[in-house]
């Protein structure tokens, strides 16, 4: 299969690797997907409480490449977003962004799940309600 | 200079070689005839090249060559020899002995008899990819006409006990059919030694000329049939109606001879360079040789490296062309089922890559291929969350994943 050349781009040179310090409550992490799919995706949000802004965001992702495009995308487009910019953050945007073929857009749905599980986790630890976690997709 | 990509993916198929080309050459152009004209020097000359790609193909696997019938590859062979069986044989039984690792030609040929009426046994294997000879004598019934295992597995070159396997098959009355696509031309298949009643091969997995093969089928001691299975002239003695595909048989024909002559070569030069990529590339932590080390075509390497995806990996390795058990193209996500009867789990089915080196492989594309492949399991590894959790000691089975 030919990726598109944003997803090579992402898969070569992916945006904002790494791990956030998790026991900060500031930090939300979302795990997402499982080993034997073939897809983890783990992805971190720090986010700024007097502005609800999320300053930083990082990913870690076992999968094919475009697995790994979207959540390098995904974090590229949290950083700076509020909070419910980001729960607005819907698959078909990174579908898009990427030019995912239709047996790939599972990876887009992954991405937008780790986003909501990262968010949720960050909620949580403030002391908020857990979110709706919409499952239309699947 | 060294070209990019790298073809390591010879498993799937092989370039032809140049001398099987210029073999061919004349009967894609002024040798044109139908091998079953007969009235004329053109059918002649057509049949007197078939006829000779017939003992060059005898040659090597050790039979006479009126027990050779031509088809499209092993495929057809595949489905030639499972179904012209039980048709021939249904008065006898109708049952069948696999094993879960075939390929697809024979398993899906098994789904279908199952479906006319047939009773298949699908034979485990053990964690190198080899049979239980007890498992197989325990599956033996009065019914059973056939067994076919294949000789050497596509995936992981695992290569199963063929001659113990006959004696089987042999001593409860039933055939012994092999699918001997991956192992003839690189090993030595002898069917009379190995008491092989029907095997399927290929062209184009020894440097010959896709869309061509054969099926073995035992003249004498027994002497067996096939009911055809496709209706039409009655070419190949009523096994295999279709004018015969010359160029292609001549080309089979010569890549058996070239590899009867030069396989020994081959199997020692491939299996040391294969032995020196599978010890470099072992040198990463947490990577494993999927099947038997001890019995394995010389030219196949079979690695996982756990905490990487397979599809992932692959596009990493960009400049090499092999193949993964992780067939991550759907939403099922299936990794390779051969590798899953191995017992392995699906993460590490999902982490493979299938080297196949061939006759053209050379020792610097080897290690250009040892460094592109560290680098780039290096660098997915640092990218993995899963790598991340094993150093830190975590333990992976342990965790509650989301299901997806």
């Amino acid at each position: 299969m030919a990726y598109s050349d944003k997803v090579i781009d992402h898969y070569s040179n992916p945006r904002n690797v790494g791990t956030l310090d998790k026991s900060k409550k500031s930090v939300g992490t979302g795990l997402v997907g499982a080993p034997e799919c073939g897809d983890v995706m783990r992805l971190q949000i720090e986010v700024d409480e007097a502005t609800n802004t999320i300053t930083d965001a990082k990913f870690k992702t076992f999968g094919c490449g475009s697995a790994i495009a979207s959540s390098s995308l995904a974090t590229e487009w949290l950083k700076g977003k509020t909070v419910d910019e980001a729960l607005a953050i819907d698959n078909m945007e990174i579908v898009e962004e990427l030019a995912l073929p239709p047996v790939k857009i599972h990876c887009s749905v992954l991405a937008e799940d780790a986003i909501k599980s990262a968010i949720n986790d960050y909620r949580v630890k403030n002391g908020m309600p857990e979110l709706e976690m919409a499952k239309s997709h699947h | 200079m060294l070209k990019l990509p790298i073809y390591l993916d010879n498993n799937a198929t092989t370039p032809l070689d140049p001398r099987v080309l210029e073999a061919m050459m004349p009967y894609l152009t002024e040798v044109f005839g139908n091998a079953a004209s007969r009235n004329h020097p053109f059918g002649w000359a057509a049949e007197e090249a078939v006829d000779y790609a017939r003992e060059q193909i005898a040659g090597l696997i050790s039979c006479d060559p009126k027990e050779i019938i031509f088809t499209s590859g092993a495929t057809e062979s595949d489905n030639l020899a499972i179904k012209g069986i039980f048709e021939m044989y249904a008065q006898k039984g109708n049952h069948i002995i696999t094993t879960t690792t075939e390929h697809k030609a024979v398993l899906d040929t098994c789904k279908h008899i199952e479906k006319i009426g047939g009773k298949v046994t699908y034979l485990p294997v053990n964690s190198e990819g080899l049979i239980s000879l007890a498992d197989l004598e325990a599956a033996m019934t009065p019914e059973t006409i056939l067994v076919t295992i294949m000789y050497g597995n596509n995936e992981t070159g695992t290569i199963q006990p063929i001659r113990e396997i006959a004696a089987i098959a042999h001593k409860h009355g039933a055939l012994f059919m092999t699918d001997g696509t991956q192992a003839v031309g690189k090993i030595p298949v002898d069917v009379q030694a190995d008491g092989i009643d029907l095997m399927a091969f290929t062209a184009h997995k020894m440097y010959g000329p896709k869309g061509v093969g054969a099926m073995y089928v035992r003249r004498k001691n027994p002497r067996v049939k096939v009911t055809a299975q496709m209706d039409g002239g009655g070419h190949e003695r009523g096994m295999r109606s279709g004018t015969l595909n010359v160029p292609g048989i001549v080309g089979l024909g010569k890549a058996c001879e070239l590899a009867k002559q030069e396989m020994a070569a081959d199997a020692e030069r491939l299996g040391a360079m294969r032995d020196r990529l599978e010890k470099a590339l072992l040198t990463l932590e947490e990577s494993y040789v999927n099947g038997s080390i001890e019995r394995r075509l010389p030219h196949v390497a079979n690695i996982s490296f756990k905490y990487v995806e397979g599809e992932g990996l692959m596009m990493g390795v960009k400049d090499l062309a092999v193949s993964s058990g992780s067939a991550c193209t759907s939403a099922s996500l299936e990794p390779s089922y051969v590798l899953k009867a191995l017992g392995l789990s699906d993460d590490l089915a999902h982490s493979s890559l299938r080297f196949g080196l061939s006759r053209f492989t050379t020792d610097e594309q080897i290690d250009y291929a040892i460094n592109h492949v560290k680098e780039a399991v290096t660098k997915l590894r640092e990218m993995s969350p899963l790598w991340e959790m094993f150093q830190d000691g975590i333990d992976l089975d342990k965790i509650e994943w989301a299901e997806h």
